[in-house]
């Protein structure tokens, strides 16, 4: 699905913030994608999201070069990746339930026809009472949730999660983890950033471990 | 992981349904107030040059009828020859002659009174070699053929030549043509300034919008639905400030027109009446606003996608 061959990445004329990186993301796996601050993870997530080019080496996304990847079928490829920013990336102007409709907003379909959707998933992940809220008045496991719930109301082939439980307390967090496997039971590939070991240990699934730009482990 | 815990929370009440969603750009982040303030002011002066073409053009036309209408044949007099007999013959000729509705020959005493401004009162005209006049009105349904008439006259009466103030009816085109030419390019001036003012605005609305740009490209939006979304609030704000625009014009025109009327029987009415008629642009006038304020939304519309595109695409 992702495929990282000896890929390099330095801003600029910085040093490289990853060091020939290989792995491959397979469909409707779960992995962990771990390390200390500062290793490269959010580097490395960009470039799964598309959001980075490699400085060298080659990427392949869904059979297809993403160095080479620009306008629709950049867009297209965008549209099987569901994203969850550490800081959320909610709209302010937009309400939750416009936040979470936007990925089917943007693909050109009549708001009638999701309108049920996007209410049944924002139902599902315990924001029913919220839809028309906006953003600066939920609280932090509040946006997490829509934010999650955005990069899923368009059932992407893959759902790449940056620290998702580092903004709520402990329960939510268990309750968004199952969530996610809940996800990938039903099909999507989901890959994970986070260093809450205790997260890990609690539910277990394969780790990509990374450090000083380098993967040190991929069980 | 049981079944149990990774069943989604039942919701026991029911569903709230959301408001209809709105625009994704939204409406504050773009200098909007002072963009549709330049938007006015341009479609203001824009409509003003429309409605200028329009009025002298109308009344460059009802000049050119009206003097088109008469043609004047002038009977010189020479020595020897005697003009009233060939003032005469020369208004036989023209009754004859097909498409001349009146043939109003001017007597001595019609000369007299035409010369009275610049010659006074009293002079013996009589003594003097000043021609005769002839005014024709041409028939509106069948033309005359003037030409023809013009030889004719040359060749039968001494003396005698046709004026059909050509020359006038030139110089009025050309200064209706003149003044058109010229509202065009302010036309054009203006709707330049207006798409380089949406320039710059909408680049401005892509800097403070660029994280709303970010989150569309990742959920896949493609560039052309952003340009999209830029492109339908920048024309409502076009339709916004053209419409200010052009009521203000329209305001304008009548309160001229209103001004035109309360100056009635003052002086320089006549000339103002002259130069302009009543101030009313009439339907074709109230068409070129309308489509002027259309105008300016289009390029106003236009030029955002444009530059939203352009600057996707750097």
């Amino acid at each position: 699905m992702i495929r990282f061959e000896n890929v390099g990445v330095r801003y600029g004329l910085g040093p490289e913030v990853l060091n020939d990186v290989s792995f491959e993301i397979e469909a409707s796996s779960f992995q962990y994608l771990t390390g200390p601050s500062g290793a490269g993870k959010t580097t490395l997530m960009r470039l799964m999201f598309l959001g980075l080019k490699p400085s060298r080496g080659q990427l392949t996304v869904f059979n297809q070069n993403a160095a080479t990847l620009t306008g629709v079928p950049l867009a297209a490829a965008r549209r099987r990746i569901g994203v969850v920013f550490q800081d959320f990336r909610l709209l302010d102007h937009m309400t939750t339930y416009e936040n979470v409709g936007l990925p089917l907003r943007v693909l050109g379909k009549d708001e009638a026809s999701y309108r049920a959707d996007v209410v049944e998933l924002l139902e599902w992940v315990g924001l029913g009472n919220r839809l028309d809220a906006y953003p600066p008045v939920l609280s932090g496991g509040e946006k997490q949730r829509a934010a999650i719930a955005r990069a899923i109301i368009a059932k992407p082939d893959i759902l790449l999660a940056d620290e998702p439980t580092g903004n709520v307390d402990p329960a939510l967090g268990n309750r968004l983890i199952r969530l996610f496997f809940e996800l990938n039971r039903l099909g999507t590939a989901v890959v994970l950033a986070t260093h809450d070991y205790h997260l890990i240990e609690t539910f277990p699934a394969r780790r990509l471990v990374i450090d000083a730009g380098e993967v040190l482990d991929y069980d | 992981m049981s079944e149990e815990e990774t069943a989604p929370r039942l919701q026991l009440r029911p569903p709230q349904q959301p408001r209809t969603s709105g625009p994704i750009v939204p409406p504050g982040s773009i200098a909007g107030r002072a963009l549709v303030a330049v938007i006015s002011i341009m479609t203001f002066l824009a409509c003003l040059a429309v409605g200028a073409v329009v009025l002298v053009s109308d009344t460059a036309r009802e000049w050119q009828r009206d003097v088109g209408r008469e043609v004047t044949v002038q009977v010189r007099p020479i020595d020897g020859v005697d003009l009233d007999r060939e003032l005469a013959r020369a208004s036989d000729i023209l009754r004859a002659t097909a498409g001349i509705a009146v043939v109003r020959v001017l007597s001595r005493a019609d000369n007299e009174r035409l010369l009275a401004p610049w010659l006074g009162q009293g002079l013996p005209l009589d003594a003097l070699p000043i021609p005769r006049l002839i005014v024709l009105e041409l028939d509106q349904r069948t033309s005359a053929d003037l030409g023809a008439l013009r030889v004719r006259l040359t060749q039968e009466v001494r003396g005698a030549s046709l004026d059909d103030h050509r020359q006038w009816r030139d110089r009025l085109a050309l200064v209706s043509r003149s003044v058109v030419a010229l509202g065009v390019v302010i036309l054009i001036l203006v709707m330049t300034a207006t798409a380089l003012s949406v320039v710059f605005a909408t680049r401005g609305a892509m800097a403070s919008n660029r994280d709303i740009v970010d989150v569309l490209h990742f959920v896949g939006a493609e560039d052309s639905f952003i340009a999209r979304e830029f492109q339908h609030r920048f024309l409502v704000l076009g339709l916004e400030g053209g419409i200010y625009g052009g009521l203000a014009a329209l305001l304008a025109f009548l309160s001229a027109s209103g001004a035109i009327r309360f100056l009635y029987g003052q002086a320089g009415e006549q000339q103002l009446a002259m130069l302009f008629g009543s101030f009313a642009i009439g339907w074709t006038g109230l068409a070129g606003i309308v489509l002027t304020v259309c105008a300016v939304a289009a390029v106003t519309a236009v030029t955002s996608r444009w530059t939203v595109r352009r600057y996707l695409a750097a």
